[in-house]
């Protein structure tokens, strides 16, 4: 690698370390989304507000089909708004007058179901984000992006396919993708949704990691309670669809956390808690027999 | 693959070593002697054969009389001197062979060269597709033969309007199964590449491109499958070398040794045209022949 | 109280039921895809009629008939029974062929695909010959059958025969063996797998395969009615109708064979799809 390449990388990561609590602020509000397919009209999302500090690790909750991934997919500009405003560090990504926010590198999501490009090897994702954008040659962008494989765990499987490793692997790849770009905010829609439970709690721990030391802004959607209390700082609970904030949990739990969190007192009320608030929620869901919005 | 699996998980102490590729393939091949498998193919085709023989050589049944079995068959095929004049010895029997397959790579290369750029086009902008989709879609229920006078018409000599009809044929599978592949492509991965600020131009080369190949290289199997087809249709309407002539001239010359083998030799020489395409897309495919050979596949 | 989402419902229904004119017309697809074709036979007019206006004949589309012509030349045709009948002869070939590979064919791909031995013994012979294109075995029909019509039908199975064995078979083995199990833990026999879980499975296959071979089949029936010269019985069919029209010297006659050609062949896949539609409820009704 050149000096030069050398300097601009210790350049990026004096940034992550001394921008980074300063941004990533999130401001939802009062957004309200309609679907329209065939001259039907779904009301997804209903006058939903939420303010995201920066830095802050934040979780949405709620039951399936409720909206929670058309705000996530609002945020990254994938779908328009109807109405309403969404702030990203006081400056505007969408509303009225530019219904879709634009997609960029600032907010950087993370899919369901993995969207690391198969027919490039782990380091080539990783590296893809610094070469389009123009930041790293293609020869520095790999250099570093097997750099940061390593520092996740993942140095031996660079060289590897998507469809070579296990979906863990996969999963924590795409999150290195996305954070060689130092992203504002990360955007994470059910990323271990598809796991089990052991599977799971390494992910749970190697996210706490890359959080404790970047500082990310993040956003994450999820179903399980106990990841969310477990990881989050704050917890967002929204209501059937259409979605309304219904409540929101402060998580007091001191970090760097670890598995001894799950048995913790503390940890388990607030479970309680939030699972009253849910509770009610999935179940007018189930009645209403709704099929998930993608 | 199971060895495999063991070999990188069994750590330091581990004295299993991956089995290389040539005693894979001998483990392989074992394996699948063991099965009742090849043997019953073995008497699938024996039984065929032995069949095709009794039919039409032994028991001279009305209408296999007609037809040479295969001891005939073989028996010129082989021969240095044969009596039809098509054998593997003879020279005009290779020049047959190579003028059908120039034609066919020349068809496939143009059809390949047109098709997928045009398919590639229209799967990335919607407002091309409109308005060419239409177009291709109201002509391709017309047969390709159907062409034959028309191309005949358009195009002076012999080559030119077999060559066409080939080309047609393939461009139509070629265009449909490129623009295919790139519909089929999921949504996530634009949105991924939207997320780390691409520009368009490099959703093109690195998101679609990539992610339409499977359905290309199907897509050019079944292409160069549907040259051959036309292309012996047109050497048979008018023709004056290749394998479909020959098929034709033996009938109209009525014999039937060299008859069969044409069709014989067709359909070798299209099986293995079309195994070369599959095989050019394994190596363009890595990353897809990897992670199906984990599934043991 | 009555979330928004609930009182949307009724009037979502209603909306629904506009009707399928409407939205045909509303769409931008439709009036790009009417420029699109209108602009091409407009340039192939002008490009046809080349010699007479410009004097100067574009190559390739300069020899061709012009579409004026072509509308003229069909609108007389439409009032002759000797095109009628090519309709129906050609048909006639196709319904045959077609039928019959399926009657066969069907049932060895299920064969093939649900029984080991079976498949060991006879996809070796199958595989070898179905890379040889259906028309290399029309002169061997020819000296095998004793018509000329049977000759036609036998070459039109062939070609539908292979492509509905292939799909069939490629089908079947795709089913998800959970299905399998799952009605095997509820009880049911090799019977009943087979009725109520192969068979359903592997319809869609079927009715892709039926798609593919009835286009084949039309290309096979044309060169044929084109090689052989029209068959004994009657009219010659479509295939003749165009080749009769080019020996003859009537070029727009050609044209026009090949778009009622293009017609039927449309025709007849679309009636396989909705056939298909119609069988398989399940694929469509969200």
């Amino acid at each position: 690698m050149t000096q030069q390449a050398a300097a601009k990388m210790q350049d990026m990561s004096a940034q992550v370390h001394t921008a980074r609590t300063t941004k990533g602020a999130l401001s939802i509000r009062n957004v309200t989304k309609i679907y329209d397919p065939e001259g039907v009209n779904i009301l997804a999302v209903d006058s939903c507000s939420m303010e995201v500090a920066p830095g802050e690790f934040c979780m949405i909750v709620g039951p399936s089909g409720c909206g929670k991934t058309t705000l996530l997919n609002a945020i990254a500009g994938f779908h328009s708004i109807t109405s309403g405003e969404i702030f990203l560090d006081r400056k505007l990504l969408c509303g009225p007058g530019k219904p879709t926010a634009a997609q960029g590198a600032d907010r950087i999501v993370v899919f369901q179901n993995g969207a690391l490009f198969p027919w490039k090897t782990l380091a080539q994702n990783v590296a893809y984000g610094p070469m389009v954008q123009g930041v790293l040659s293609k020869r520095d962008a790999l250099d570093k992006a097997h750099e940061m494989l390593a520092e996740a765990g993942l140095g031996e499987f660079g060289g590897k396919y998507p469809g070579e490793v296990s979906s863990g692997m996969a999963r924590r790849a795409e999150i290195v993708r996305a954070l060689i770009n130092n992203p504002k905010v990360l955007l994470l829609d059910e990323p271990y949704r598809a796991m089990d439970g052991l599977t799971k709690s390494i992910m749970h721990e190697a996210l706490l990691e890359v959080y404790d030391r970047t500082k990310v802004t993040i956003f994450f959607i999820t179903h399980d309670l106990e990841e969310a209390i477990f990881l989050g700082d704050r917890v967002y609970v929204l209501t059937t669809r259409p979605c309304r904030l219904k409540k929101v949990v402060n998580v007091d739990i001191p970090r760097p956390r670890n598995y001894e969190v799950l048995s913790s007192e503390q940890f388990r009320l607030l479970v309680e808690e939030t699972n009253d608030a849910v509770h009610e929620e999935a179940i007018k869901a189930f009645r209403l027999g709704e099929r998930e919005l993608a | 693959m199971n060895n495999h699996a063991i070999a990188t998980t069994a750590g330091a102490d581990s004295k299993l070593a991956a089995p290389t590729r040539l005693s894979l393939t001998w483990y392989r091949l074992k394996k699948k002697l063991r099965t009742p498998t090849p043997y019953l193919m073995v008497l699938g085709l024996t039984l065929w054969m032995v069949t095709w023989w009794l039919f039409s050589e032994v028991w001279k049944l009305p209408r296999f009389e007609k037809m040479p079995g295969p001891v005939v068959l073989l028996k010129d095929w082989l021969a240095s001197e044969p009596f039809y004049g098509i054998s593997f010895f003879t020279e005009i029997y290779y020049e047959h062979i190579w003028i059908s397959t120039r034609r066919i790579l020349i068809a496939f290369a143009i059809a390949t060269g047109l098709g997928v750029p045009l398919g590639l086009f229209m799967g990335w902008s919607k407002k091309f597709k409109d308005y060419a989709f239409p177009i291709l879609e109201t002509l391709r229920p017309i047969p390709i033969l159907a062409w034959v006078p028309l191309a005949i018409l358009m195009f002076k000599g012999f080559e030119a309007p077999v060559i066409f009809l080939a080309t047609l044929a393939s461009l139509y599978v070629t265009t449909l199964n490129t623009l295919l592949g790139v519909e089929s492509i999921d949504e996530s991965y634009f949105r991924a590449a939207g997320c780390l600020g691409s520009k368009p131009r490099h959703v093109f080369f690195h998101i679609v491109v990539p992610g339409a190949l499977p359905f290309i290289f199907t897509g050019l199997q079944i292409s160069v499958g549907v040259a051959w087809f036309s292309l012996v249709a047109a050497e048979m309407v008018s023709g004056d070398y290749g394998l479909g002539y020959l098929i034709m001239q033996s009938y109209v010359n009525s014999v039937t040794v060299p008859l069969v083998i044409g069709m014989v030799t067709l359909g070798f020489v299209g099986w293995f045209t079309s195994a070369l395409v599959r095989r050019a897309g394994n190596l363009m495919m890595q990353w897809r022949v990897r992670a199906l050979a984990l599934e043991g596949r | 109280m009555v979330s928004v989402g609930e009182i949307s419902r009724p009037i979502a229904v209603a909306r629904s039921r506009r009707s399928f004119l409407r939205r045909v017309l509303g769409r931008q697809e439709f009036w790009r895809g009417l420029l699109a074709i209108i602009v091409f036979l407009v340039l192939w007019e002008i490009g046809s009629r080349s010699k007479e206006w410009f004097g100067y004949t574009l190559p390739y589309v300069g020899l061709l008939p012009p579409p004026s012509d072509v509308a003229v030349a069909w609108s007389d045709v439409l009032m002759k029974w000797g095109y009628w009948e090519s309709w129906y002869q050609s048909f006639r070939r196709v319904l045959t062929g077609f039928i019959a590979a399926q009657i066969i064919g069907i049932p060895f791909g299920l064969m093939l695909a649900v029984n080991r031995y079976f498949r060991d013994i006879f996809f070796p012979p199958f595989e070898v010959l179905r890379p040889i294109p259906p028309l290399a075995w029309v002169p061997a029909s020819l000296i095998f059958w004793p018509t000329n019509e049977m000759s036609i039908a036998f070459v039109t199975f062939l070609g539908a025969f292979f492509t509905i064995v292939i799909n069939v078979l490629g089908g079947a083995r795709t089913i998800d063996v959970r299905y399998l199990r799952a009605a095997q833990s509820m009880g049911a026999s090799q019977w009943d797998l087979f009725w109520r879980i192969v068979l359903p499975g592997t319809l869609p296959s079927i009715f892709t395969g039926a798609a593919v071979g009835m286009g084949i089949t039309w290309e096979v029936v044309v060169a044929a009615e084109m090689i052989s010269g029209g068959g004994t019985q009657g009219g010659g069919g479509l295939g003749f109708f165009i080749w009769n029209s080019y020996i003859g010297g009537s070029l727009p006659q050609i044209v026009v064979g090949m778009i009622s050609i293009g017609i039927a062949g449309y025709l007849s896949s679309t009636v396989i799809r909705m056939i298909g539609h119609r069988a398989m409820p399940w694929r469509h009704l969200f």
